[in-house]
């Protein structure tokens, strides 16, 4: 508030001045990690090719799942810490498609497909808990996830093999009750979206390299901005510096990337799964287009003021449990895909920190418990797991033991969300009390 | 009398959880099982978690909600417990500490961090009202987290603490050596037949809840419970709600720092890194278990939740082993449904804001 006035009155570089100055307080987290991100880098001392290999992989792993925690932020729920339900169903699927020997591409489709409904129900249940609970839904949510971290174990590890029947060594433990702790995927719906035509012998189908990916976004983004900047109206424009910048960024970006085509650097042995960028995409536009619809709009009304919303007649509790639905169906989703990439998977443990780790990335992005944007998760995926890849190798260069910076990036996920939650409670309350006064 | 009107207090919820613990001991006995063993250890169990689950209580009355951060408590005992054990190290030679005393320095140890711990996240809560449970999860994950850090790097000397390669202490600290394992247990123990009964550990725990009890019918015991389950009233007749919480908050922490202790004399080892992350979830779950509510909590909460939760984890595990032998996870399955059930039952039941 200051700052904006002070805008007002003082000269133009002042003003410019301000501007950043609230601009860095508003990004302060991110800023902050982003300087981390990069001190860890150089410390860890990684080639570039190593880091790129491991961002990309793990970009396509995760950001689906972070995606999945925007809509539930829309309608004022907070984190949902709930999506761990989702995963959960998304294993229990997968689990019965491996063992009915379906794999690649229509194995993964097919487990999309089968998930929708479980995790729909789940969305709906865990819906009406969180109505139930209004203003304590993220607590909620997370003993939500330990109880039905209890229900899951009860199924696979004494129902399945026993009560529900099923007799495949490569599943069940050798004493015919209970499914194995770990999952392999290999030949099966493993890289089945990374690597679409991998299952029609077709290994490098919508799989092109780093570079030309680096080339092709950019030139996605210019024509994006251009196409943006003559359509909206002049006071929502990018100013010129702005323009200058980013333009500036790309095309350093495609000179990088030319140069490593050029010279057949190890960079060109990076590939992108493109089809499941592209599936991340979808997910972003599809996220976009719905917050722009009535019921997104109804959503966002109702998270902004519960009361007025409902005065202004819209059902509060029907649009929270659809805002859970949602939320449930695209973890769901959003898991397959980290599980076909990984190729691997501990039955009782996978599932675990999705919560976690997808909440502390959004927030590291920028966001906060009463607003997330795409652009919150993309940018957060990014940084939370270039620390991820960077904090055990810094470690060890630093103190000698990688188990040291594993520590700290756990605590960077718990300090992250505990601080930011604190944060937005305390502007609760001052909220409250100014509104009394 | 107070007997029957917690006993009001038990809706389906506790009585679903009373009759299987019914159900469970009626199972025990008709299989044969070691009966006096399970009394044995299920009496430890209670013991244990005692002090524990009645750091919740402070919690609760003064407004806080059940306290999800406990293990703030917990991690200052343990550095209490520490820097005994190191003290014990480098005075060797000088001053030969009996394993009673050596107890009480550990708890002595734990004071001031646990009050100053507990003054800042009282601090803290004051600013989050509303929000209390879920930002005291947070910061109980954050701080056991970072005290992973600290357990690398606090500069131990102690032998016994450290890794015999490498930096930082062991996961887990054999309280053998000093004398301290089961202090308290072996304490007056006696057997009744095969039954041990750990009288040290009861007494333990029963001065604290009859400390607590006297506490509560203090004047500012009085005073904080007005301010937990009326703030405007408190305020209007002068009480000043954010000190109050912060007394609360205060005695929770220090009851969880002088509940670790007891614990983990019981357990034989000081428990570091992982273990504390999810401890408080069993305290919170006991209280409730025992008919309290995120904001309604007493003494017979504490003691009726105590025996009924762990009583139930005791026997569990056993019966269900007897049904066959795939059985196994049945026990660790069971905690997890109805701790967890029981935390969100109560969630749904204060009605949100």
């Amino acid at each position: 508030m200051a700052a904006s006035s002070r805008t007002v009155s003082g000269s133009l570089l002042h003003g410019r001045l301000a501007a950043a100055r609230s601009f860095a307080i508003r990004n302060m987290v991110t800023i902050m990690f982003l300087v981390i991100s990069a001190l860890g880098y150089k410390l860890s001392g990684m080639t570039p090719f190593l880091f790129l290999m491991d961002i990309v992989a793990r970009i396509s792993r995760n950001a689906f799942l972070v995606l999945a925690l925007i809509i539930p932020v829309m309608a004022g729920m907070g984190l949902n810490f709930s999506i761990v339900l989702g995963a959960m169903a998304a294993q229990a699927v997968v689990i019965f498609v491996t063992h009915w020997g379906f794999g690649g591409l229509p194995g993964v489709l097919l487990s999309m497909v089968l998930v929708t409904p479980l995790a729909a129900v789940l969305g709906l249940l865990t819906g009406n808990l969180f109505n139930r609970a209004k203003g304590q839904e993220m607590i909620a949510g997370l003993i939500l996830g330990f109880f039905a971290q209890g229900i899951y174990e009860l199924i696979f590890l004494q129902l399945v093999g026993g009560i529900i029947p099923m007799d495949n060594p490569a599943i069940v433990m050798s004493s015919g009750v209970g499914v194995r702790t770990t999952i392999d995927l290999t030949n099966g719906l493993k890289y089945g979206l990374d690597w679409p035509g991998q299952y029609w012998g077709n290994d490098l189908l919508l799989r092109p390299t780093l570079p030309w990916v680096i080339i092709g976004m950019a030139a996605a983004l210019a024509v994006g901005i251009i196409i943006y900047q003559l359509r909206t109206d002049r006071r929502r424009r990018m100013s010129t510096a702005q323009l200058v910048i980013t333009g500036a960024a790309l095309a350093w970006a495609c000179w990088w990337s030319v140069q490593q085509i050029q010279s057949r650097s190890q960079i060109n042995w990076i590939r992108v799964p493109l089809l499941t960028w592209l599936v991340i995409a979808a997910a972003c536009a599809g996220v976009h287009f719905f917050s722009k619809t009535k019921l997104g709009q109804d959503m966002r009304t109702v998270g902004q003021d519960r009361h007025v919303a409902a005065v202004a007649g819209i059902d509060v509790d029907r649009v929270r449990i659809i805002a859970i639905i949602l939320s449930m169906v695209m973890a769901a989703w959003g898991h397959i895909i980290f599980l076909q990439n990984i190729g691997t998977f501990s039955t009782y443990g996978s599932h675990e920190q999705v919560g976690l780790y997808s909440a502390a990335a959004l927030l590291i992005g920028g966001a906060t418990v009463a607003r997330a944007t795409i652009g919150h998760g993309i940018l957060g995926t990014v940084l939370f797991h270039t620390l991820f890849i960077v904090a055990p190798a810094a470690g060890r260069q630093l103190f000698g033991d990688a188990q040291i910076g594993e520590y700290f990036r756990v605590f960077v996920a718990y300090g992250i969300i505990g601080v930011t939650l604190a944060m937005h409670a305390w502007k609760q309350v001052l909220q409250r009390r100014s509104a009394a006064q | 009398m107070r007997v029957k009107s917690a006993f009001k207090d038990m809706d389906i919820a506790r009585l679903i959880i009373a009759a299987f613990f019914v159900f469970l001991c009626i199972a025990a006995v008709a299989l044969r099982l070691n009966i006096s063993e399970l009394i044995s250890s299920s009496l430890t169990q209670m013991g244990m978690w005692g002090v524990l689950v009645l750091a919740m209580l402070p919690a609760i009355v003064s407004g806080t909600g059940p306290n999800f951060g406990v293990s703030l408590g917990i991690v200052c005992g343990l550095l209490g417990g520490l820097t005994a054990l190191e003290l014990a190290y480098r005075m060797e030679g000088v001053v030969a500490f009996p394993p009673g005393a050596l107890f009480l320095v550990a708890i002595l140890f734990s004071l001031p961090f646990a009050l100053l711990v507990g003054i800042g996240y009282g601090w803290l809560l004051n600013r989050v009202k509303g929000s209390e449970m879920m930002i005291a999860t947070y910061v109980g994950f954050s701080i056991v987290s970072i005290m992973k850090l600290a357990w690398v790097f606090l500069p131990f000397k102690n032998p016994e603490m450290a890794w015999p390669i490498g930096r930082g202490v062991r996961v887990q600290i054999a309280l053998a050596n000093r004398g301290l394992a089961q202090i308290l247990n072996n304490f007056l123990a006696f057997r009744i037949g095969d039954v041990v009964v750990p009288t040290g550990l009861l007494l333990a725990v029963a001065l604290a809840a009859f400390l607590m009890w006297l506490f509560l019918r203090s004047q500012t015991g009085m005073a904080m419970a007005t301010a937990g389950s009326n703030p405007r009233f408190a305020e209007a007749s002068g009480i000043v709600v954010d000190h109050q919480r912060i007394i609360g908050t205060v005695l929770s922490t220090v009851l969880g720092a002088v509940g670790i202790l007891v614990y983990s004399q019981s357990y034989g080892f000081l428990q570091l890194y992982e273990a504390p992350m999810f401890m408080p979830f069993v305290a919170v779950a006991a209280i409730l278990i025992g008919g309290a509510s995120v904001k309604k909590a007493t003494i017979t909460h504490v003691i009726i939740g105590t025996v009924l939760f762990l009583g139930i984890q005791v026997v569990a595990v056993p019966v269900a082993n007897a049904f066959t032998a795939d059985w196994s996870s049945m026990g660790e399955i069971s905690r997890k449904i109805i701790q967890n059930g029981v935390i969100l039952y109560a969630l749904t039941q204060a009605g949100g804001e």
